[in-house]
């Protein structure tokens, strides 16, 4: 068996998602006496499959560096993904579970006839996983009757594993044909210099209660100084205060960090899905029947306005 | 140009679920059902290119046994020209949705495929993308913006890293995100025709698909639960308390 791990970068550095999926590989691995390769894709990325080579417990690293696979477009990525799978037959393919995972690892999955396996967050033996249901509500074990097992990793649930230390051998793969399906037209790359929310150590993150997006200033201000990532729920999302990559729950980013701050959010299930397994959380917000405060380790019931300043001077 | 819109019957998103006392599964038994959120997005998004005069014909069609038939009813009620039921009692995996889409996908040939981007209970988010693999089509998933121009479509997608602007060739798969708009209320009059207008029904045998699950729950369990912490009485005492755990 073996197990081919799918890098998730920019074309310039590995990033932090592939860290946490390598760590699901290597239990996956010991467990099944497989070997792991990873996988990096995409155009002009030979730097990235240099760093990669220096990643301890890999057997191989695979570059792909391909125009047509630059934009990781799903509709020329997913089939070169397969056809790789069949010529070197591998049993696991895993991808981190993040926007681009989701996008290609399915389209890959139903190419090859398996089912795909999402947001696990437990390996259980080589057929078995558990996964999160109904917003993390319940927690489901499957078995995979399947020949290769297609899956994608919550991030949040696994450590990241080491990316210096080792070495292994690259491998050049041929060119990728574009599928003439797609294009990609441009993006717009959020720019902050505060740390990513899915990998942030401290997350201050607000609600409704904020009222506006100009509100959240304060919030930014108290990250600041915590060296914090701004996050935000799905109500303060859908309100407009905020966009869309800030939000944190069943659908938007799940996060793990050490301290979480909710800030006016009353704590939805849908919220609480995304937050609750951070290590410490603390609940800011003026209702005191907030569910929120169900499952805070701290809670201050006060008003957001005076209490988010208040903390910020004491920081 | 005809829009095929996938809907999926969910337990309401306010409702915290049970698990059965024999952990087979999440009991729904009479818990309040509805379309699923990020499937009425994809609604709303047909109708709007319906009423802007870009498509013509808005078709529903939902998975599942009879009950799906409620949902199929909203769909109409808020504007869908025709819905069609794929009529089975059976378990339907993501791969297996997109094989039956893929068979309907066939029969009505539409220029555009609407889904959310996952359901709020499996919350698999796979199977548009599936969809768009089996089918040859171009994929766009967490879209907040969609147009037509021309044979492409460009949607403006919500990944990681920001924003993403694709074109994709027409037809394509699109799955909607939370922003892509705000959906409509059905109206009761509405509800109440939407009643007498006729649910096509389609067996999976008669699509000849096979929808057999590949993967088998083993347990559905609880998670760990967590438990309420202390109240502080301000800032000062949040702030000495963080600090003593060395949180800050």
């Amino acid at each position: 068996m073996s197990i081919l791990v799918i890098a998730e970068h920019n074309n310039e550095e590995l990033q932090a998602a592939t860290a946490n999926t390598l760590t699901a590989a290597k239990m996956l691995a010991e467990k099944t006496g497989s070997e792991i390769s990873l996988l990096v894709s995409g155009g002009n990325c030979s730097a990235v499959a240099e760093a990669a080579s220096a990643i301890p417990g890999i057997a191989q690293v695979l570059l792909a560096d391909s125009p047509a696979l630059e934009k990781q477009l799903p509709e020329n990525f997913a089939p070169y993904l397969v056809e790789l799978v069949k010529e070197k037959a591998f049993t696991y393919i895993i991808a981190p579970s993040t926007t681009h995972g989701k996008n290609i690892l399915p389209r890959a999955a139903a190419l090859l006839d398996v089912a795909q396996i999402s947001d696990i967050t437990e390996i259980v033996d080589a057929d078995t996983f558990i996964r999160p249901i109904y917003a993390g509500n319940a927690m489901q074990t499957l078995k995979s009757s399947d020949a290769i097992k297609a899956m994608t990793v919550r991030t949040s649930a696994f450590d990241p594993a080491d990316l210096t230390g080792g070495s292994c051998s690259v491998e050049k793969l041929g060119d990728a044909a574009d599928a003439g399906l797609s294009r990609f037209i441009s993006e717009e790359v959020v720019q902050s210099d505060r740390p990513e929310l899915s990998n942030a150590r401290i997350i201050v993150s607000g609600g409704r209660g904020m009222q506006s997006g100009d509100n959240f200033e304060m919030l930014e201000k108290v990250a600041d100084k915590l060296g914090a990532a701004v996050g935000a729920s799905r109500a303060a999302v859908d309100a407009g205060y905020v966009p869309n990559d800030m939000q944190v729950g069943q659908t938007g980013k799940i996060v793990a960090p050490d301290l979480y701050i909710a800030v006016g959010i009353s704590g939805a299930i849908q919220h609480l899905a995304g937050m609750k397994d951070s290590k410490i959380i603390v609940a800011i917000n003026k209702d005191e029947d907030a569910p929120i405060f169900n499952v805070a380790d701290y809670g201050l019931v006060a008003d957001l306005f005076d209490a988010v300043p208040e903390l910020e001077s004491q920081l | 140009m005809k829009i095929l819109v996938g809907i999926k019957r969910v337990v309401d998103a306010n409702i915290k679920v049970r698990i059965k006392a024999d952990n087979s599964a999440v009991d729904v038994e009479k818990l309040k059902m509805v379309v699923n959120p990020f499937c009425e997005i994809a609604i709303e998004e047909a109708l709007r290119l319906k009423e802007s005069g870009v498509a013509t014909e808005v078709v529903a069609v939902s998975i599942g046994s009879d009950s799906c038939h409620e949902q199929l009813r909203t769909a109409l009620a808020l504007g869908a020209d025709r819905v069609i039921h794929v009529a089975t009692d059976e378990v339907v995996q993501p791969l297996a949705v997109a094989k039956l889409f893929n068979a309907v996908v066939e029969k009505e040939k539409p220029g555009l495929v609407l889904f959310g981007k996952q359901s709020i209970d499996g919350d698999n988010n796979q199977s548009g993308q599936m969809l768009a693999a089996l089918s040859g089509m171009a994929q766009g998933t967490f879209a907040s913006e969609i147009s037509i121009e021309g044979d492409e479509i460009m949607v403006t997608r919500e990944v990681d890293s920001g924003l993403q602007k694709v074109a994709l060739k027409l037809p394509a798969v699109v799955t909607a995100d939370l922003r892509l708009n705000e959906p409509r209320y059905v109206s009761l009059p509405n509800l109440m025709k939407a009643k007498r207008k006729p649910i096509e029904s389609i067996s999976v045998a008669e699509l000849g698909i096979d929808i057999t699950p590949r993967l088998s729950t083993v347990t559905v369990l609880n998670p760990p639960e967590r438990s309420a912490g202390e109240k502080v009485a301000n800032v000062a005492e949040l702030v000495e308390k963080l600090k003593s755990e060395g949180a800050l």
